[in-house]
């Protein structure tokens, strides 16, 4: 790969400045954290797994853990197959989406910040979505603090994250050689046929990829739900990230150090998977 | 009606007709048809182009017939900007009574015409010559992110440069560890972040949001991946000519790997405009914030002065966005192939 073998050196002196900042401000202080997930917050002494069973048996760790897990269960799925129907809808008709799929990438530039208030006035009890339910012959309801409050998380995570897979599953699409579909053509499979039999399997590689990714990016909805709905949301919307910031606050660095050593592994975990993900599709 | 009939047949004339040379290049006999069709009689050619144009037309209302949907959800993104936009254009008395029910000063339901019907400029004029806290914490917002940005060119390119073009013992293990690093949440790694920048006295300053910012892994490993796909004899050939490693890092490497650089650049920004977390976990003294933490905390009174706000903190995103979505759409690709 490098044009010398022997610069070695000189390699790892382009990487220094970097690798010596993630040292300093990532990997020592995470390895002080991992020691504090061992022991006591106050005298220091060690208390092995008793920070981690505290935490497992926190009933807010629970219902956030809970409800983290029901979220991503919900949203990932819809997203990837919303996402991937756009993608397929546009890619056949290239030449004039591309304002659509300008639009759709849009929200990834929109600061959070700036829609606050409108989503505030979309969801209130008297806002926009009440008004619209009531024309539809439903009923007014507070969006943000009953049960729907977690379909409005939902919503945002989708707003904000369709152009993302789909430019991901564009690229896939496009990934696709064109004289695999002349040829079906030719052989006079229907445009069902053609999706199942040659776009599916041609994307399956994409899928691991995108997957990973809108796992790792729902982490981010909490910006939304933060802004929205505050430190302490509607219980179906709690999330782990509400959990760590309220632990925070409250500075029980000890509950705090060990489920952040929690989470890491789960994700972790995750990304080894992905991996071995990205090898398989090498191989295949 | 006329006039967008004559625009869609007058531009696909020529496409139509590409479009069957592109056909009929390997069907000898549809050629042949296609050739029987142009008959030299002037006439008969009117109607013949006529008819074309006419299936033409249709070809085109088929041909849309899949963005339709698309088109309905386009409708959720630019509502949101038609609103806050026309919003931020009434009269502080037009969006009160618009938005009362929401702000919590009155009963009954909310309202809103798509245009204001009092179109007025003075939640803006208010925003910047009565709200000097709007003019702290846009200027909050352009250092955090413009030294961000830097630090991530000064420290991240060469490392990325590092990863991209060496060889030396452990990289495949450092660059794993870097794409692990880049994929963690936030909340991991704030505890962590809090000891540090609480150690080094930092806390409640710019520098406890811009240093750990600065190095962030992310934008190292777009750039590895965009520094990978420089052709290896360019910098070969530079190299037997005797030109040291700084001198091809900088006059071929960042020239050469320009896209990549844009496509990080473009990413963090948009990152760093929109930080929610990390300022509010670790500013305390309000002045210090960034836009992104200032707006949610607008009074429900000043509903006009937050709309003004919103858009003045849209816009610099959107135009940075527009400016470099194709190079925002490189980024995003690179970030998900295996290398």
């Amino acid at each position: 790969m490098g044009f010398k073998k022997k610069d070695g050196l000189a390699g790892l002196l382009f990487l220094l400045p970097s690798l010596a900042g993630v040292l300093v401000f990532v990997l020592l202080p995470f390895g002080d954290v991992v020691r504090r997930s061992f022991q006591e917050a106050m005298s220091g002494a060690f208390v092995g797994l008793r920070n981690y069973q505290m935490v497992l048996s926190n009933g807010a760790f629970q219902l956030a853990a809970g409800n983290t897990l029901r979220f991503m269960g919900v949203c990932m799925p819809l997203l990837i197959l919303l996402s991937l129907l756009v993608a397929v809808l546009l890619h056949s008709r290239m030449e004039r989406a591309g304002m659509l799929k300008i639009t759709f990438l849009l929200p990834m530039a929109i600061p959070v910040a700036s829609v606050v208030l409108l989503w505030r006035a979309v969801f209130h009890r008297d806002g926009f979505l009440s008004l619209l339910a009531e024309a539809l012959g439903g009923q007014r309801v507070d969006w943000m603090n009953s049960h729907w409050a977690f379909w409005v998380l939902v919503f945002s995570y989708i707003w904000k994250n369709l152009g993302y897979d789909m430019v991901l599953w564009l690229a896939g699409l496009s990934g696709i050689p064109s004289t695999v579909y002349e040829a079906a053509q030719v052989d006079g499979a229907g445009p069902m046929t053609i999706f199942r039999r040659i776009t599916l399997p041609g994307l399956l590689p994409s899928l691991y990829t995108i997957t990973v990714l809108s796992f790792l990016n729902s982490f981010k909805v909490f910006r939304e739900a933060y802004l929205v709905a505050g430190d302490y949301p509607h219980t179906s919307m709690y999330l782990l990230q509400h959990l760590f910031n309220n632990w925070f606050r409250e500075l029980s660095m000890d509950k705090l150090a060990a489920a952040a050593v929690l989470v890491a592994a789960v994700i972790l975990v995750l990304i080894l998977l992905l991996r071995r993900a990205w090898d398989e599709g090498e191989e295949g | 009606m006329k006039k967008r009939f004559r625009k869609i047949s007058g531009c696909s004339a020529p496409a139509l007709r590409g479009r069957k040379r592109g056909i009929t290049g390997g069907l000898g006999i549809r050629r042949q048809q296609a050739q029987k069709g142009d008959t030299p009689l002037k006439y008969a050619r009117f109607w013949d182009t006529a008819k074309k144009y006419f299936r033409e037309v249709k070809r085109v209302k088929k041909s849309l017939l899949p963005l339709v949907f698309p088109g309905i959800l386009a409708l959720f993104v630019w509502l949101p900007l038609v609103f806050l936009i026309s919003g931020s254009l009434m009269g502080s008395e037009e969006l009160t009574e618009n938005l009362a029910p929401v702000l919590g000063s009155a009963a009954g339901q909310v309202q809103w015409t798509l245009l204001p019907r009092y179109p007025t400029l003075r939640p803006y004029v208010e925003l910047l010559l009565d709200s000097p806290e709007f003019f702290v914490m846009f200027w909050n917002s352009v250092k955090i992110t413009a030294l961000t940005l830097l630090g991530q060119l000064a420290v991240g390119a060469p490392a990325a440069w590092g990863f991209a073009w060496f060889r030396f013992p452990g990289k495949k293990l450092l660059l794993t560890l870097y794409i692990v690093l880049m994929l963690m949440p936030f909340q991991v790694t704030m505890v962590s972040s809090y000891l540090v920048l609480n150690g080094l006295s930092l806390l409640d300053t710019h520098w406890a949001v811009i240093l750990p910012g600065v190095f962030s892994t992310f934008p190292v490993f777009i750039m590895t991946r965009f520094f990978q796909g420089i052709p290896k004899g360019v910098l070969e050939s530079a190299a037997l000519d005797g030109a040291g490693h700084l001198r091809i890092f900088f006059t071929m490497g960042l020239p050469l790997g320009a896209p990549g650089v844009m496509s990080a650049m473009v990413l963090s920004f948009l990152e760093c405009w929109n930080l929610i977390e990390q300022p509010m976990t670790f500013l305390t003294t309000p002045s210090l914030w960034p836009l992104s933490l200032y707006l949610p905390n607008i009074g429900p009174g000043q509903a006009g002065l937050a709309l003004a706000a919103s858009v003045a903190t849209l816009v610099p995103a959107v135009l940075v966005f527009l400016w470099g979505q194709k190079d925002l759409e490189r980024g995003i690709i690179a970030a998900s192939v295996k290398e």
